[in-house]
């Protein structure tokens, strides 16, 4: 049976209450279940509020039996629902049907699973690269991630279990859509592998797994204007199979009153490893594949600060998290080459924390002394609002002096 | 809540129905992420050291805010002078957020998830904190900082993305959490306040709670710090969840490799801080 035919015949179908239908459609024309006389059942679901994830499914891949395989164990009403899906007419003995809410309901749960199956093949990747690019799925909320375009994504292939996410392949990690309507949408409609398989055909648009900091004029004030600032030069990953796009790859890094908050108070920084990425794609082969450190010694030469640090373990050293807070532009600026980098740390020669406490409120601008800043004088229940903003009258300086 | 349902259908009028300016600014919609500031906080002239040279037309803008201006002068000068009036009371904000009272107030509005949720699925929907990236006005938008991930993210509304992240500054969320360590988010479970659950669905009972935890804090202003003096966060990180991304259930290798090295990144960072708790 031609396309063609079943939406004339659907036509005829509809035909007899379309008197009925008509201001309900004018209401709204989503709420019919009865297709419009050009609009198939998949282009209707496609369309309706919070489906804008889904792309449409070829009806010949629908067809073919071994693309359902084991589907209509899942799947209550199974013929019905095929035959809703694909716009065929019912047979006689529909009327045993109690409600077609029911029918409706599996149409969907048969549609969605083999979308899931759809879009891992060509034709389906191809659909959704042209939705990912358009941006139909939206950016990561993530700041530093700079709006880079997500993809739908399931926790499970199992249907029931939980909604769709949206995976960000800048940080590797899943978000919930910003709006409500996709909490409807079961995630196991796009699946688990998706995402991932999406962004190994299509390299150009993952992100590579290292990232330096732009020689000069990146600021993580302003991630936008430093992303754009370094297209200049071609990005190139020499791993061929891994993400060709450069990463945006700046880390927060939290601040009091100018001073990075010291990893040595309880409420400093735990969690920038998450969102951390070597400078090099080498840096990657230090980590063996239990997650431990190869050869230290080596590791060493690259990055004498860095594990002389981890050797001596001077506590004064303070962070070594330097990498993490590549949005020190200024001080990024003195290191010229990959190893240059590491070489600001040599900064961290300072004394410990308790004794430069005075030193930091005073000299707001000293680059280094970041470390006791968690020490820093608290306000105070009752005379600490003047304390306060003393300190902010302090301020300006310190914003020049950091930008 | 009455007053501030009044309030909506009202908005872009001027206090018509509000006593006062600062209540008729805080309840317009788009303003959920401030608090009040303390009007002797504002009469203090010493607190707005420097606001002067950042806001024109300075001291009607003031008077707006403190509701002593001249009806006259009203007329002439009200579309402008509003602006600069929400200007200045959003730089006034970011001084006083930074204060014993004003941290209690914003720690009140951070339980009741008044800044959102964190959109990233593993941290649970942690309540966010605002945060600018920037002390200076007229740069950059306000964030949201999610202390479990500790990442930044943007307001999920255009209506609170267009606020100025000046008029929180960048410091706050790290001095509240510095102040108040006992809340501190978990990195693993469920969020210790339990907002997902007490989102919306029950107004009274998160009052109860607050009633029972929060006083203790906001009341003793200091006490929180006391408590969290036990808490240890050197190896926090450990527990952390993290997404892993699957093909087929196998992991990617280029990913994998990545993940690796940051968790060795984070070995390093926690034996660092275990050895330094180790000498005290």
């Amino acid at each position: 049976m031609s396309r063609q035919g079943q939406d004339v015949e659907e036509d005829a179908v509809s035909g007899g209450d379309e008197v009925m239908e008509e201001p309900e459609e004018q209401e709204d024309g989503y709420t019919s279940s009865t297709p419009t006389s050009t609009l198939t059942w998949i282009s209707w679901f496609c369309s309706l509020p919070g489906h804008e994830y889904f792309c449409e499914v070829t009806e010949d891949f629908i067809e073919d039996d071994f693309n359902l395989t084991g589907l209509n164990s899942m799947v209550p009403f199974w013929k019905e629902a095929m035959e809703m899906v694909l716009d065929v007419e019912p047979d006689e003995d529909a009327a045993k049907i109690p409600d077609v809410s029911i029918v409706e309901s599996s149409a969907e749960m048969l549609y969605g699973l083999v979308h899931q199956r759809y879009i891992l093949g060509r034709a389906g990747q191809q659909a959704m690269v042209d939705k990912y690019e358009s941006g139909i799925f939206g950016s990561c909320p993530r700041v530093y991630c700079v709006g880079c375009n997500v993809v739908p994504c399931g926790r499970s292939d199992l249907p029931g279990i939980d909604t769709v996410k949206l995976f960000c392949p800048n940080c590797n990690d899943i978000y919930v859509p910003p709006s409500s309507r996709f909490q409807g949408v079961d995630g196991a409609f796009f699946g688990t592998t998706f995402a991932h398989l999406f962004f190994q055909n299509y390299r150009d648009s993952a992100p590579a797994p290292f990232w330096k900091a732009p020689p000069s004029g990146g600021s993580s004030l302003s991630p936008r204007s430093s992303a754009t600032g370094n297209r200049s030069s071609p990005f190139v990953n020499p791993n061929p199979y891994g993400g060709q796009k450069r990463a945006a790859g700046y880390v927060y890094v939290p601040r009091i009153y100018g001073f990075k908050v010291s990893e040595r108070a309880k409420c400093g920084p735990r969690m920038q490893w998450l969102r951390l990425r070597p400078e090099t794609p080498a840096q990657l082969d230090q980590v063996d594949y239990r997650g431990r450190w190869i050869d230290e010694d080596e590791y060493e030469d690259e990055e004498d600060e860095q594990d002389r640090q981890m050797e001596d373990f001077d506590p004064d050293l303070g962070d070594d998290d330097d990498e993490e807070e590549d949005d020190d532009d200024d001080e990024e600026e003195e290191a010229g080459g990959p190893s240059g980098q590491q070489q600001t740390r040599h900064a961290e020669t300072i004394p410990p924390a308790r004794g430069v406490v005075h030193a930091v409120r005073t000299q707001p601008t000293a680059p280094r002394q970041d470390a006791p800043v968690a020490i820093i004088s608290l306000p105070q229940a009752s005379g600490g609002k003047v304390r306060m903003v003393r300190q902010w009258t302090d301020r300006p300086p310190v914003l020049t002096g950091a930008a | 809540m009455l007053h501030r349902a009044v309030e909506d259908i009202s908005t872009g009028s001027d206090s018509d129905y509000s006593s006062t300016w600062i209540s008729w600014f805080l309840s317009s919609k788009g303003n959920e992420y401030f608090c009040e500031v303390d009007e002797d906080f504002i009469l203090d002239r010493f607190n707005l050291t420097g606001l002067n040279n950042e806001v024109a037309n300075y001291a009607q803008a003031l008077d707006l805010i403190t509701d002593q201006l001249d009806d006259e002068v009203q007329d002439e000068l009200r579309g402008s002078l509003d602006v600069q009036a929400r200007l200045l009371y959003g730089l006034i904000h970011a001084r006083w957020i930074v204060t014993a009272r004003g941290l209690a107030k914003m720690v009140e509005k951070y339980k009741r998830g008044d800044f959102g949720r964190c959109p990233r699925v593993l941290c649970q929907s942690q309540s966010l904190l605002p945060v600018g990236l920037i002390d200076v006005p007229y740069e950059k938008s306000v964030k949201l900082y999610c202390g479990r991930c500790e990442d930044l993210y943007s307001p999920k509304s255009s209506r609170h993305g267009s606020i100025d992240g000046a008029y929180f500054g960048t410091t706050f969320p790290h001095l509240l959490y510095l102040v108040y360590p006992t809340l501190i988010p978990p990195k693993t479970g469920p969020p210790a306040d339990g907002p997902a659950s007490a989102n919306n669905t029950g107004e009274g009972k998160g009052g109860r709670r607050r009633g029972r935890e929060e006083v203790p804090d906001a009341v003793g202003g200091m006490s929180g710090e006391g408590g969290g003096e036990g808490i240890s966060t050197a190896s926090v990180a450990l527990k952390a969840e993290r997404y892993r991304p699957r093909i087929y259930g196998f992991q990617l290798n280029e990913t994998a490799k990545l993940q690796r090295w940051q968790e060795a990144m984070r070995d390093r960072q926690v034996a660092r801080l275990e050895e330094l708790e180790e000498r005290g």
